[in-house]
């Protein structure tokens, strides 16, 4: 009989193999006296630590990006001056130098587990830190991942950066562990990567070796002695996505055709190409922030123009939108807005707070002017936070004065998505921001764990206020896209192209995942899965509704 | 000759994970002796375990102590640093 075990899915990816169980770790040290001097222990760990974290540091530079942070990261803790302090005091009690290390990290361990959340999956990272310089002094190899000698599903415990940054890719089908949630590094790595990862799955500790699983991780779970029927389905959609990975970039389209532009949204021009490598059609959101956040006052147009110029090149002939500065709330910028306010997300931000200080929106839009002048990109701009109709004809006209050919506004607030009718006759276009607009339907803060429940933008309340934006857009001719986290979700964009929305733009590594499923459905097929998901009451029912219209 | 100034911390996600780091190592590059304090307690701001023991939050105020010379340069540098947003959000 199959049985699921559930967890949390990372990504849209499947897999089918037999389990290679990563090995336990080795046997602590026992609390023995040292048989040498404190000066020869202490001179045995030093070396010991400095050996691992040179081997950690070089696995960082071998595998590049977000590895090599999270790797320079465990080195510093290595390197931990309060806890070398701590290692060093049990040597000169006369411990050995494995005891030392392991009773000092674990105490470490123990501080950052009670604290839980975020710094409680660091622990891992520390503890494997302890176990390497353990196995380095015992002269044993470094604990790590099995080679079993053919492709397998990797179950661990949890997995510690050093494991995730070097995997294999060619034999490792899946990563399967048993503790970690979506921030751990498993998730983190396998995201990046796009490594098909489900993590939390608290009964894979019942997995044994060479076991055939099936790993789900876009339902989240791990089928056991799976029928052929699933085995079945599983192979036809790693054919289909691995088919849909190396396919040549076709641009986003539905079954029969309607064009789906994909976009990338971006922080920051040096991000442009890895888009572009990944079938980005254009950029749909392009923050600006970056130049703002780090400094005291506003950087000079100069300064701006040589940004933006660096972006637009990397998009001859595309389309870039661009979005004027949107500070405020989670991002303060004391230049703008250095008010106390009780309640900042619905304070002085993001155009309000352009709109109260004109110079800044003029020298950006001054700056963006000159760089499009100056490049072969087709240069949008579209303002943050609009919530009226004035605000859209004020900020259009500032636009058009500067000499920037289209502008548009994002909707993230209910009364602009409400009266979407009213306000693209005036603007250029509409861009939906989908976290704003969720977190603003449902008044709950997207930064509060607690409500985490209700940010959710399947709510059948956030799509209805997108079916209004669709609907406006359709009328008015005006285009309508989406740049938030909705987009890069590959059920929820076929739906949201189904409300009427024209183009998606997401994290560049979710566009091939989206650009596949769009390819599966028609546009009727689309506005009756998007019809079904607006019918239900709930976030999880429109969920349920979609998933099932589509598989008719 | 020590000073002290009070930053309020900018990261959407607090002083965790890649702010701590960039945090420590700027102390780190300080060559000076560094204090972070939260609330009561004080540590070693060039030790990450330290700092991310503290469990700083977005919009935390933390208390920066330098003891040298030129401490207000050092302070200008840290204090930046903490009030940056070092985490993408849209």
């Amino acid at each position: 009989m199959p049985e699921s075990l559930t967890g949390t899915g990372i990504g849209q990816g499947v897999a089918y193999g037999p389990v290679a169980r990563m090995a336990p770790p080795p046997a602590p040290p026992a609390d023995t006296d040292s048989q040498l001097k404190p000066e020869q222990e202490s001179a045995r760990v030093k070396e010991a630590i400095q050996a691992v974290s040179a081997e950690l540091a070089s696995r960082g530079e071998t595998a590049g990006g977000q590895a090599q942070e999270v790797l320079e990261a465990q080195v510093m803790m290595a390197q931990d001056p309060t806890l070398l302090e701590a290692v060093e005091q049990r040597v000169q009690a006369g411990k050995t130098g494995e005891f030392a290390v392991h009773a000092a990290f674990a105490e470490f361990q123990e501080t950052l587990q009670t604290l839980g959340g975020y710094l409680g999956e660091r622990a891992a990272d520390l503890a494997d830190v302890a176990l390497r310089v353990i196995a380095h002094l015992r002269g044993e190899p470094a604990p790590g991942v099995p080679d079993p000698g053919h492709p397998f599903v990797l179950v661990a415990q949890d997995l510690a950066p050093a494991d995730t940054a070097l995997l294999d890719l060619d034999k490792v089908q899946a990563l399967v562990t048993i503790e970690g949630g979506p921030t751990s590094h498993t998730a983190i790595l396998a995201r990046g990567k796009g490594i098909t990862a489900v993590v939390g799955v608290k009964d894979a500790a019942q997995l044994s070796d060479g076991q055939q699983v099936i790993v789900d991780a876009a339902a989240s779970a791990i089928i056991t002695e799976p029928s052929q029927e699933q085995i079945d389905d599983v192979t036809r959609r790693i054919e289909e996505r691995a088919a849909a990975a190396a396919a040549p970039l076709t641009p986003g389209a539905l079954a029969d055709g309607t064009e789906v532009p994909l976009l990338a949204n971006l922080g920051s021009p040096e991000a442009a190409q890895e888009a572009v490598d990944l079938g980005a059609e254009g950029v749909g959101l392009f923050r600006t922030e970056f130049l703002f956040l780090s400094s005291d006052k506003a950087p000079s147009v100069a300064e701006q123009r040589e940004s933006y110029i660096k972006l637009l090149q990397a998009f001859p002939g595309k389309k870039v939108v661009v979005r004027a500065l949107d500070a405020g709330a989670d991002k303060p910028l004391p230049f703008l807005n250095d008010a106390e306010e009780e309640n900042p997300a619905l304070g002085l931000r993001g155009l309000r707070a352009l709109l109260a200080n004109e110079e800044i929106l003029r020298d950006q839009l001054t700056a963006l002017a000159e760089a499009e002048a100056a490049t072969e990109a087709d240069l949008w701009v579209m303002a943050p936070m609009v919530s009226t109709v004035e605000e859209a004809e004020t900020f259009t006209k500032f636009a058009t004065q500067h000499g920037l050919k289209t502008a548009g506004v994002m909707i993230e607030v209910p009364s602009s998505a409400l009266l979407a009718d009213k306000i693209l006759p005036v603007t250029g276009f509409a861009s939906i921001g989908t976290n704003d607009l969720t977190q603003y339907t449902m008044a709950a803060d997207r930064l509060l764990g607690s409500v985490a429940g209700l940010q959710d933008p399947w709510h059948p309340a956030v799509l209805r206020l997108i079916r209004e934006v669709g609907a406006a857009g359709d009328h008015t001719g005006k285009p309508v896209g989406v740049c938030g986290e909705a987009a890069a979700d590959p059920l929820l964009a076929v739906v949201l192209i189904g409300l009427g929305v024209n183009t998606l733009s997401m994290a560049p590594a979710a566009l091939a995942d989206v650009r596949l499923e769009l390819s599966r459905h028609t546009k009727d097929q689309a506005e009756a899965i998007a019809q079904a998901a607006l019918a239900a009451s709930t976030a999880a029912d429109a969920r349920q509704a979609a998933l099932d219209v589509a598989a008719r | 000759m020590s000073a002290t100034r009070t930053v309020t911390v900018g990261s959407s996600n607090g002083l965790h994970a890649r702010p701590a780091k960039l945090f420590v190592e700027a102390a780190q590059n300080a060559g000076v002796p560094v204090t972070i304090t939260k609330g009561e307690k004080s540590v070693n701001a060039a030790s990450i375990l330290g700092v991310m023991s503290l469990g700083v939050e977005h919009g935390d105020e933390v208390v920066l102590t330098v003891e040298a010379e030129n401490a207000e340069q050092t302070l200008d540098t840290l204090a930046e640093l903490l009030t940056t947003n070092h985490d993408e959000a849209n």
